[in-house]
Formats: structure tokens, C-alpha cells, sequence
């Protein structure tokens, strides 16, 4: 076969493209740890979210107040459900420079939970949770979305992220939390 | 040589008829793009905000499923019966796939529409990628499969075709285009095992009450099984017109016949193993297989980046016959007033940075940023709404007068068309990736929430008018197209007959010298499929032992019905059933014209 002298250079330069965009994808997940969403989080039956031990106390759908659980000094799980057209709870407050491990599920179709402007971003699919850990280092409120078509009051699906300085969080919102050990999580 | 319609009457009819239902579906999907934009960024609301996602599924299924399959189907028939110089081997049964195909597309059109009036709970308003647990009809997807199941015999019409003629051709290489045809067909058999066993195995049975869950992440990742690989089904088409039909225009050949081989070998072997790529962010799916799909999703770029050099290689060519000199100036000397050239030459252009943001797409971790954005379908507009779509109409300029004998109506009219088209898409795919950079999402009604998005260079307000302005003059050269398509489809002001037409011209570099190996298809198929099994078994074993092969107890949720325009029962059921009966009446009358 005939291959003519400037094809193969530019096989060979599109080849060490490749190669070099697999690499930076490798390197984002190894050297920078920017970690996937993956199967961590496991299985929870759709029907019976509040049974599940990620999800023990959480009080679905109607009226939550529950907003996130404290595992340590600067760790906090939130657990939330999805269902068409709101987030349940919709809102979380948590104090700056804390760590916030994220589970998510959903009660009815498949919708996302997408923290606007940073990189907490997942599907959020029935029957899946989605297990996410993110920092926030300053006080700032986030907008959040479900940027998945789950119905026709989809656009109508939003939430918030609010976190908020240590000493309004000290004021504020310390009286009601609750401790992981108090909640009887399985952590 | 004689046109292809009178050399091959039977066939050129049944080119024409795709051809005919694929532009009937350009025609209706293109009309809801302005109707949604324009409701979007909320300058122009004439239906309620429920209704949209009745509007987008029509615009998704008509644009990318019928248009441009519709047209693959005629145009691969030419292809076939052109090359081998044969005629089909019994046009009842290519009028058999050509009808099923018909059929199901109606089926599907008529399920979604359904989702427009409450007179019938009849609706499919589930989008394009119809993730369960939300539910249509049954009837979308038996029409789905009917019109899949067209296509597989399609494609067993031209793999007949070219047995019988190798049979009487022994030791002959397979001219490029029947290779092209079949590399393609054999890459879609592997990719439409995902979605059939979705919609025959768990969808449908689940519509119809015979089962009463699904697993909604086994129907999904079966769905991007399929619908990674269905944009190379748009695309395959496409590289074939810029391999064969555009260096011809240019005045040239193609550079090399075994490179073009080459590439679609490597997208027969690589297209299917890369579907997880669009399931980065789902749960459910270990880290390890989504790296996997991105470095497969890298390997994809090779035969693209391969075409963009036969590709330029050819038209520059092409432009040396013709005179042309220099390291650039020779781009001078091209037909830049032909727009079947000009319109695939911009296509083309707009397919590069297509490539761009694919990359920043296939890149798992970056994809976070974007995902579910409007960085998506911004990107998605130029590879299948430009490159596609554009190389579609401009080849028609070249394209129709082969399958009617009519003559073009007018290149002046149509080099405007095609240049409204570039210039409307640049603005609109623009501003859509910026605002996805800024986080504004896709598949909404209405982006407006308690927050603001931040613009990337320019505010939200300015690119959502950038977005609309680029709405209103794809539609205008939408229009433009449709009344050049007609005046020369059937050769409406002019008396001339066309009698005659040019051979494609050889490759610069033959068949002779394309290595045997790659008419070897049970090989790349082979390979395709341990491809596949190696990427596929384990993510789908662990989902369905997971999560069960009926999941959870997952009941179908159907999107509520929403009247279009505010009018409801009686009155608008009669209404569509008068304007239903109307368009029934035009589409048998256009079809009847185009059989004349």
C-alpha cells in the first residue's frame, strides 16, 4: 500500500494527540484525584428510600427539615431525594471550609443534581445512589439545577447550596444538628 | 454517461421516495427549532412551557433519527446500485425495507403528536433518548423498531447486492462506495443490538403492562450502547460525500482509495465500545469502564483526524488541476460559487471545531463542567446540525439532478442558502457553548431561576440573543432550501432535460493498491465485537446484578399532556384532525409527485 510521506507525519503527530489527551484525562484522575461519581454509593429500592441505612431518618418527600448530619469537626453528609419537580430537602446550609459528602437518589424518574458553577455535577437515576464529596472554602450561595428532562415541570426543579460563615453557622444553625451517632448512620 | 435516472429508473424511484420522506422530516423538525429558541430564551411564547417537551422530542427524532437516516437509506442506494453498476436485486423488496421504514416513522410521528392534545392519551413526550422510568406510548416504540427493522433489511439488500455481483466479479476489490456502504451497515447491526434489546426486551413489554418495572440504568446505558454509534451512522453518509463527491467537484480525485478504507474500517471496529462516554456522571458504573470508554472515545479520533487530511489533500488537488498555485493562494482558485462545494467546504470547517469540543466532552474529568449543558447541544450542532445537516443540502445541488434529470433551479440561490446556513449556525452553536461554559442547561423550557448564570465573554442576555438571531436565519435558510428543493425537484421554469452525467472519477491513488486484508469484514467485525464484550459485559453484568434485570419496582411515570396553544379537547382534536387529514393529503400528493 501506498502511504505518501506527509500522511504518515500526520498519522504520527494525530497518534501523540491521542496519547496525550489520554494521558491528561489519567492524570486528572490520579495526579489531580478529580474522582468520578462511580458504583460507591450501591442500590436503594425507589419505594422504600427512608429504610435504607444512608438514608435512616431521613424524612421523604413531605416536609423535610433535615438538612445535613455532622460526621466530624469539618465532615458533613447531606442525603437527598429527587422527585419531579423538587429536591427534598431544597435547601442546605452548611458552615465555610467544611467537606460535604453528597448521597442523592430518586423517588420516581431520572433527574441530575448539579451544583451550578462547580464541579458537583451527577445523574441522579432510581434504584442508584450517587455517593459525591466536595469542599466549599467560601461563604457563597449556590443556585442548583436538575439539568435532566424528568417531566413537564422540569424547568421548575431547582435547589440551593448555602454556605455560610462559621460564625453565622454557630448562631444560627448549630442547635438542630444532628451527629452521625445520633442519627444511627452505619458510619 | 446516462443520468442515474434513466439508467436505473426503478432504483432513482426509490431514492427519490427517501429522499422525499427525508426532507418532509428536515421540513417539520426544522420548524419546531425556531417555535423552542425562541420559547427558550423567552422572546417569543406561544405555547406553554409544557408543551416544549412535546416540541423538542419532535425535533429530536425528525432531525436525527428520520432526516438523516431517511436520507442515508436513498443516498446508500444510489451508492450501491451506482458503484456495482447493477440494478437491485428485486425492487419489491427494496420497496418492502423502504415501506417498513415509512410506516414506523409514522407510527412514532403520530405517538409524539398525540402529546399535543388531550383527546387522546396517546403521547411520547420522552425525548429522543426516552430514558425510562419516563414512559410513551407503546405505539413510539413499535414504530421505533419497524423503522429499525427497515433499515436491517436495507442493509440485507445491499449485502445481497454485492454477493451476487462478487460472485460474477471474482478476485475484483469492492468499489469504494458498496465498502463504504457495507462497513457502515455491518457497524450498525453491531450498534442497534442496544437499543432493540431496550425497547423489545424491557420497554415495550413494560408499556404494555406485561411487566411492571424496569431498571432504569440497564435501559440507559443499553440506549448509549446505540446512541454513540448512531451519530457515525449520520456521519458515515457524509465522509463518504467528502471522499467521493467532493474532490470531484473540486475539479480533482480522491487522494487515496485504501486510507478512505482504512477509516471506515477503524470506525466499524471503534464506534460501538464508547457509549458509556455519555454516562460519566451516572452512578452505578465503576470509574475504571468509564476511562476505558474515554480512551476508546480518543481512538475515534484517528479516522476523523485521517479524513481531515485526505479530505484537504484531495480539494487542494483538486485546485492544482485547476490551476491553482502556492502554499494558499490555490484555495483561491476553487468553485467557490458552486454551493455543493462551498456548503460542504463550511461544513467541513464547522466539523473541526465540532472536533474540539467533542474532545472537551470525551475528557472525563472536564465533562463535569460540562455535561448536560448547553455546551452539549452546541457541540451537537455543528457535527450532526452542520456537518450533517449542511453537507446533506449542499449535495443535493449535485445530488438531485442525478435522481430526477432536472436541472438546479438556481446555484446563485442555493450559495445563498448554504451561506445563511453557516453563518446562522456559527452564531447560535457559539453562544450555546458559551452559555453551557456558564452553566445554563439543556432540555429546559425556561433557564430562568432564583439565580444567574454567569456568561463566559458577553452576558447570558447577549448570547441568548446571539442564540435567537441564529434561530431566525437557520430558519430563513431552511425556507430558502425548500423552495430551491422544490422548483428543482421538479423542474418547475425550466424546459431542459439533463441527459447526461459525470462518471466519479478514480482515485489518485486505486483500489489496486488497498491492502486484501481489509475486505476481510468477518475479521473487523470480530474485532468490533471483542471490543465491545470487553468494554460492555462487566459494567452491564454488575448493573443487572445489582440493581436486578428489572430493577427495583420501578413504575412508569408519563409526562402529563399539555394542549398546544391553550386549546383543548373537542375543538382542538378537530382542529388536528383537519390540519392531520390536510398534511396527509399534501405528504401522498408530494410523494405521488415525486413517483410521477
Amino acid at each position: 500500500m501506498e502511504i505518501h510521506k506527509y500522511e504518515k507525519i500526520w498519522f504520527a503527530a494525530a497518534l501523540v494527540m491521542v496519547v496525550l489527551f489520554i494521558s491528561s484525562v489519567a492524570y486528572g484522575a490520579v495526579g489531580a484525584g478529580i474522582q468520578m461519581v462511580d458504583d460507591e454509593g450501591g442500590e436503594i429500592n425507589p419505594n422504600e428510600i427512608g429504610e435504607h441505612p444512608k438514608f435512616e431518618g431521613f424524612q421523604d418527600v413531605a416536609g423535610t427539615e433535615a438538612s445535613v448530619t455532622q460526621v466530624n469537626e469539618s465532615h458533613y453528609e447531606a442525603q437527598i431525594q429527587a422527585n419531579h419537580p423538587n429536591f427534598f430537602p431544597g435547601e442546605i446550609t452548611i458552615p465555610e471550609g467544611s467537606t460535604v459528602t453528597f448521597y442523592i437518589t430518586a423517588g420516581d424518574v431520572i433527574h441530575s443534581y448539579d451544583i451550578v458553577g462547580t464541579n458537583v455535577n451527577t445523574m441522579v437515576i432510581p434504584g442508584q445512589i450517587a455517593e459525591i464529596t466536595a469542599e466549599f472554602e467560601e461563604p457563597k450561595e449556590y443556585g442548583v439545577i436538575c439539568t435532566e428532562y424528568c417531566g413537564e415541570l422540569h424547568h421548575e426543579m431547582e435547589g440551593k447550596v448555602n454556605v455560610v460563615s462559621q460564625e453565622e453557622w454557630d448562631e444560627n444553625y448549630t442547635d438542630d444538628l444532628i451527629t452521625i451517632d445520633e442519627r444511627g448512620g452505619d458510619n | 454517461m446516462g443520468v442515474f435516472a434513466d439508467r436505473y429508473p426503478d432504483e432513482a424511484k426509490v431514492v427519490r421516495a427517501a429522499l422525499a420522506s427525508s426532507f418532509l422530516a428536515l421540513l417539520i423538525g426544522g420548524a419546531m427549532g425556531p417555535l423552542q429558541t425562541l420559547h427558550r430564551i423567552d422572546y417569543l411564547r406561544i405555547m406553554p412551557s409544557e408543551s416544549y417537551y412535546t416540541v423538542l422530542t419532535l425535533h429530536g427524532v425528525a432531525l436525527v433519527i428520520l432526516f438523516t437516516i431517511f436520507f442515508l437509506v436513498g443516498f446508500y442506494q444510489w451508492a450501491v446500485t451506482d458503484s456495482l453498476d447493477r440494478p437491485a436485486e428485486d425492487i419489491r423488496f427494496t420497496w418492502l425495507w423502504y415501506g417498513l421504514m415509512s410506516l414506523g416513522a409514522l407510527m412514532a410521528s403520530l405517538a409524539i403528536l398525540g402529546g399535543f392534545t388531550d383527546a387522546t392519551d396517546i403521547s411520547a413526550s420522552v425525548l429522543f433518548t426516552f430514558y425510562a422510568p419516563l414512559e410513551a406510548h407503546w405505539l413510539f416504540y413499535v414504530g421505533l423498531t419497524t423503522f429499525i427493522i427497515g433499515t436491517w433489511l436495507a442493509g440485507a439488500d445491499w449485502f445481497r447486492s454485492w454477493w451476487n455481483w462478487k460472485k460474477e466479479n471474482k478476485g475484483e476489490k469492492t468499489p469504494l462506495r458498496t465498502f463504504m456502504v457495507l462497513t457502515t451497515m455491518l457497524m450498525w447491526y453491531l450498534a442497534t443490538i442496544g437499543v432493540a434489546s431496550a425497547v423489545l426486551f424491557f420497554l415495550l413489554p413494560w408499556s404494555l403492562g406485561i411487566v411492571d418495572s424496569v431498571n432504569p440504568l440497564l435501559t440507559r446505558t443499553l440506549f448509549w450502547y446505540f446512541g454513540h454509534p448512531v451519530v457515525y451512522f449520520w456521519l458515515l453518509p457524509v465522509y463518504m460525500i467528502w471522499y467521493v463527491i467532493l474532490p470531484q467537484i473540486a475539479g480533482g480525485r480522491l487522494f487515496s482509495d485504501a486510507l478512505a478504507r482504512i477509516v471506515f474500517v477503524l470506525f466499524l471496529v471503534l464506534s460501538v465500545p464508547v457509549g458509556i462516554h455519555h454516562q460519566y456522571l451516572d452512578p452505578g458504573i465503576a470509574e475504571g469502564f468509564k476511562f476505558l470508554s474515554a480512551s476508546n472515545t480518543m481512538f475515534l479520533l484517528l479516522p476523523s483526524l485521517l479524513t481531515a487530511f485526505t479530505v484537504v489533500a484531495s480539494i487542494e488537488h483538486g485546485a492544482r488541476q485547476r490551476g491553482g498555485e502556492g502554499y494558499f493562494r490555490w484555495l483561491t482558485v476553487l468553485p467557490w460559487r458552486n454551493p455543493a462545494f462551498t456548503g460542504m467546504a463550511l461544513a467541513g470547517l464547522m466539523f473541526a471545531a465540532a472536533g474540539f469540543s467533542g474532545m472537551v466532552n470525551a475528557g472525563m474529568n472536564l465533562n463535569y463542567l460540562v455535561h448536560n449543558t448547553m455546551w452539549v447541544p452546541g457541540h451537537f450542532h455543528l457535527t450532526v446540525g452542520t456537518a450533517v445537516a449542511l453537507t446533506i443540502m449542499a449535495v443535493t445541488y449535485w445530488f438531485l439532478p442525478r435522481i430526477t434529470g432536472n436541472p438546479i433551479f438556481s446555484m446563485r440561490l442555493g450559495l445563498v442558502q448554504v451561506l445563511t446556513w453557516f453563518v446562522g449556525m456559527v452564531l447560535m452553536s457559539n453562544a450555546m457553548h458559551r452559555v453551557g461554559v456558564g452553566g445554563e442547561p439543556r432540555r429546559t423550557a425556561d433557564p430562568f431561576y432564583d439565580f444567574e448564570f454567569e456568561g463566559v465573554i458577553g452576558s447570558i442576555g447577549e448570547l441568548h440573543l446571539q442564540i435567537g438571531l441564529g434561530a431566525l436565519i437557520l430558519t430563513l435558510s431552511l425556507v430558502l432550501f425548500f423552495i430551491h428543493l422544490i422548483f428543482s425537484w421538479f423542474g418547475i421554469s425550466s424546459t431542459t432535460k439533463i441527459t447526461s452525467e459525470a462518471a466519479i472519477r478514480k482515485p489518485l491513488s486505486g483500489k489496486e493498491h488497498a491492502p486484501a486484508v481489509l475486505e476481510n469484514f468477518r475479521l473487523w467485525v470480530a474485532i468490533a465485537a471483542v471490543l465491545i464484550v470487553l468494554v460492555y459485559t462487566i459494567p452491564i453484568a454488575s448493573i443487572i446484578v445489582d440493581g436486578g434485570l428489572f430493577g427495583p419496582d420501578v413504575a412508569p411515570v408519563r409526562p402529563d399532556h399539555a394542549p398546544l396553544f391553550g386549546l383543548s379537547g373537542l375543538s382542538l382534536s378537530t382542529e388536528w384532525l383537519v390540519a392531520g387529514a390536510a398534511g396527509a393529503v399534501g405528504a401522498i400528493a408530494a410523494i405521488a409527485g415525486v413517483l410521477r
